[in-house]
């Protein structure tokens, strides 16, 4: 167990920066092992960046990193976001 | 709560500060007063951002500890000696002064009264905030969900929101103080830290399909929750928020 880990929900903020909808309560499948949750459920990781990894697989799902005035984000990990409206 | 999810990208706000409550040795409760605050759910979370006058930002997440009220929000801070934001939170501000916030944030780790119980709430330290939220919510919604809240402190002097606790106490709701390293004399409560076999006598039982909320700092949500998936309980019915090391 890593003490820094954190949930979806550490981004929450940062990820409603650029989308105009909630992404905690929205459902992720992870690419590499299919396992769909919310986003909220993900494993997060902090260092130069964010890391949301799946809470079964490990797999990292999003990646993040902020620049001075752009974020930059890896979404390669993830099959599908669905996102209510 | 599909209809809620479109919310616009967030912005930064003028928050100003209304009220500031010793809690405990360690923790106070910051009110601020949030001009066109949108309103926001138990559990949700702000961003505060700080600034010091060579442009140099700090922004530190807060879980709202009030339950929703207006343009006001409650939040609990517990001052970290070496932070670079707490300090300056817990020593400096007064009513009057303002600050930068963002928020509400997050929709995955809330309760609405509507969602009903059995409800487990555990806590551990200043992780009673947004738990606080859905208590207080419950108990201003008149609320008959079945809540357990199991809380673990320090010590009987780090209890936060003690004395309020107490007089929410009774009737659906039901709260189970544990003191990790120091006890009163007399003393008859759990003494040691939150595992599986205090969970299984606090309840509810996993047939009873309780939504579970978790929220300490990292170390203590990992042991609960793996508690919890060891006693039976569904996994996607145990929603986490792990505080990490703040650097606060």
């Amino acid at each position: 167990m890593d003490a820094g880990m954190l949930d979806g929900n550490a981004v929450a903020g940062l990820l409603q920066e650029v989308f105009a909808v909630e992404v905690t309560t929205a459902t992720g499948t992870c690419a590499a092992c299919g396992a769909a949750g919310a986003m909220g459920a993900t494993h997060v990781y902090r260092g130069a960046g964010f890391v949301m990894r799946c809470p079964h697989c490990d797999n990292p799902l999003v990646k993040i990193v902020r620049g001075d005035d752009r974020l930059w984000i890896d979404l390669s990990g993830m099959r599908t976001l669905e996102v209510a409206v | 709560m599909a209809g809620t999810a479109v919310l616009g990208r967030l912005t930064w706000k003028a928050a100003k500060v209304v009220d500031v409550v010793v809690e405990t040795r360690h923790v106070k409760t910051i009110t601020f007063d949030v001009p066109d605050w949108p309103g926001h759910r138990a559990g949700q979370h702000v961003d505060i951002r700080l600034t010091a006058e060579d442009g140099y930002q700090a922004e530190r997440s807060y879980s709202i500890a009030s339950a929703p009220d207006g343009s006001r929000l409650g939040l609990i801070v517990v001052r970290i000696d070496d932070g670079e934001v707490s300090p300056y939170l817990t020593d400096e501000l007064r009513p009057g002064d303002q600050i930068e916030l963002r928020g509400p944030i997050g929709g995955y780790f809330v309760w609405e009264p509507a969602q009903g119980g059995p409800l487990l709430l555990v806590a551990g330290g200043s992780g009673i905030a947004p738990l606080m939220a859905m208590i207080r919510l419950r108990a201003a919604a008149k609320s008959d969900a079945q809540t357990r809240l199991l809380f673990s402190a320090r010590s009987w002097d780090d209890i936060i929101y003690r004395e309020e606790l107490d007089r929410l106490n009774g009737g659906g709701l039901r709260v189970v103080n544990v003191l990790t390293d120091r006890q009163p004399p007399g003393w008859t409560g759990y003494a040691r830290r939150v595992d599986a076999e205090m969970l299984a006598e606090v309840g509810p039982s996993p047939s009873e399909r309780p939504r579970v909320y978790v929220c300490g700092p990292t170390p203590f949500v990992e042991a609960v929750a793996e508690a919890l998936v060891r006693l039976g309980h569904d996994p996607r019915a145990i929603k986490t928020e792990r505080f990490g090391p703040t650097g606060g």
